[in-house]
């Protein structure tokens, strides 16, 4: 793929993006891991994409990812998260992360009207604290701030599905696009939708991919309907939340969008 | 150098509207345009905006003489984009107070932008974007946080255009099936 996006009709930009306007044709290189129990792909678009720059700041990325869930893994016993339920580790001791994205759950119930929730309480259970939807996209947009210091390249940092796609120093306004493509929650290894993106996240809820696994937050009972979820957006954060809110109930997200969240769209599949 | 000159001109004598996409975080996927001053009702040439010093010196509208606004403007349905009836903005007024203006359309590096606004009671109330620089869906979407077009064309990894998949959560194990993995493996150094 060597798709160019039309310059943004504004005002003539910096000297510098206009000299990496690509002469040359665009190198993609990609490179995946497994954290957080899921595939992250990283692609960078670049000129050269072989620059050791481009090496470090991929390993970089994942080094971040792996920090993040050393802090916040349900799954690892030995999680800062899970000593900090367990009593282990208090309050007081625990890495900056855990407060900030505390705040990020909170405001996302609220942003949602309920419809997204850190939260999870199987019907007659005592809710429990499960960050994992905000801690997802929280996480690639930490790891996203690494890549955008790299000058010269266009990149889509993909967790799993949900993915951020951004551009490193002198890109603005000559960054490549991608094509991203919303798989068939019906129908697997079918793209469905397609959408440009040159900055900004996209995120997809749904149950194709690992079954039922959503809860309606007012009720505490697992979604049962089938299809996904998309939001295409400015973070992924919010993108992946709203997509989480809309698989349970598209009609009132859509709704509540409109009004708070204007800028990001939302595709019902 | 004259691009810089011509944008400065176009905004010394006109509005620069900000498309009616809303974006944060000075995402790429904004953009702004500038749009001419649309010409008052009374006038069908020039300016009557006697203030602007700018547009007393260059009618409203020639930003368009642009050595290459010449092949573009005689496929362009907009009249007001020809560099000889440069001020050719039609407005229409409706009810008292409220009035539309059509700018010229002014020939930017990237091709012709031309926006309408409506004014209520001395207030911006509306603004659209009659012609916009860009010739093809593809490149209008990648200027907002765009709605995904929906299609029905069964995408082969090995052929594809897509560069990324989005979909619900892919675990470690359902992976190895993905398109994204075989599209990673495309990629892989």
């Amino acid at each position: 793929m060597t798709t160019t996006t039309l310059p943004l009709p504004t005002r003539p930009g910096p000297r510098a993006a206009r000299a990496a306007q690509p002469a040359q044709p665009i190198q993609r290189r990609a490179f995946v891991e497994f954290i957080m129990g899921m595939p992250i792909s990283l692609h960078v678009k670049a000129i050269d994409t072989s620059r050791t720059d481009i090496d470090q700041a991929a390993g970089n990325v994942f080094a971040t990812l792996r920090k993040v869930d050393e802090v916040f893994s349900l799954w690892r016993a030995d999680s800062e998260l899970r000593r900090l339920q367990a009593g282990a580790v208090l309050a007081g001791e625990c890495h900056p992360w855990q407060a900030e994205v505390l705040e990020l759950c909170l405001g996302a119930e609220e942003r949602t009207g309920g419809l997204f929730t850190a939260w999870r309480a199987a019907p007659g259970e005592v809710p429990a604290y499960d960050p994992t939807g905000v801690v997802k996209g929280w996480a690639i947009e930490q790891a996203s701030a690494l890549l955008r210091l790299v000058p010269g390249i266009s990149f889509c940092l993909n967790a799993g599905g949900d993915m951020f796609v951004g551009f490193g120093a002198g890109m603005r306004g000559v960054a490549p696009s991608w094509s991203i493509g919303i798989e068939d929650p019906h129908q697997a290894g079918r793209i469905a939708a397609t959408v440009e993106v040159v900055e900004g996240a996209v995120a997809t809820s749904g149950t194709a991919a690992r079954g039922s696994h959503i809860a309606d937050p007012r009720t505490g009972e697992v979604v049962s309907r089938s299809g996904s979820t998309t939001v295409v957006g400015p973070d992924l954060v919010w993108a992946d939340v709203w997509a989480t809110a809309a698989f349970v109930d598209p009609a009132a997200v859509r709704d509540l969008m409109t009004e708070r969240a204007p800028e990001s769209s939302l595709t019902v599949l | 150098m004259r691009k810089i000159t011509l944008w400065l001109m176009s905004t010394l004598s006109a509005l620069v509207l900000l498309f009616s996409y809303p974006t944060s975080r000075n995402a790429a996927a904004s953009s702004s345009v500038a749009a001419a001053a649309p010409t008052t009702t009374e006038s069908g040439s020039g300016t009557t905006d006697s203030t602007d010093s700018a547009t007393s010196q260059s009618p409203t509208g020639s930003a368009t003489t642009d050595d290459t606004s010449s092949d573009a403007t005689t496929e362009s349905s907009t009249p007001s984009s020809s560099s000889t009836s440069s001020s050719s903005s039609d407005s229409s007024s409706s009810d008292a107070g409220t009035q539309t203006y059509a700018g010229d359309a002014v020939n930017t590096q990237w091709g012709l932008v031309q926006v309408q606004i409506t004014v209520e009671n001395g207030k911006i109330t509306k603004s659209e974007v009659l012609q916009v620089p860009w010739s093809n869906h593809k490149d209008q979407e990648i200027n907002s946080y765009a709605v995904p077009i929906l299609n029905q064309e069964t995408v082969d990894a090995q052929n594809s255009s897509i560069d990324m998949v989005s979909g619900a959560t892919v675990t470690s194990v359902g992976y190895i099936q993905s398109l994204q993995s075989a599209i990673d493996q495309a990629h892989l150094s």
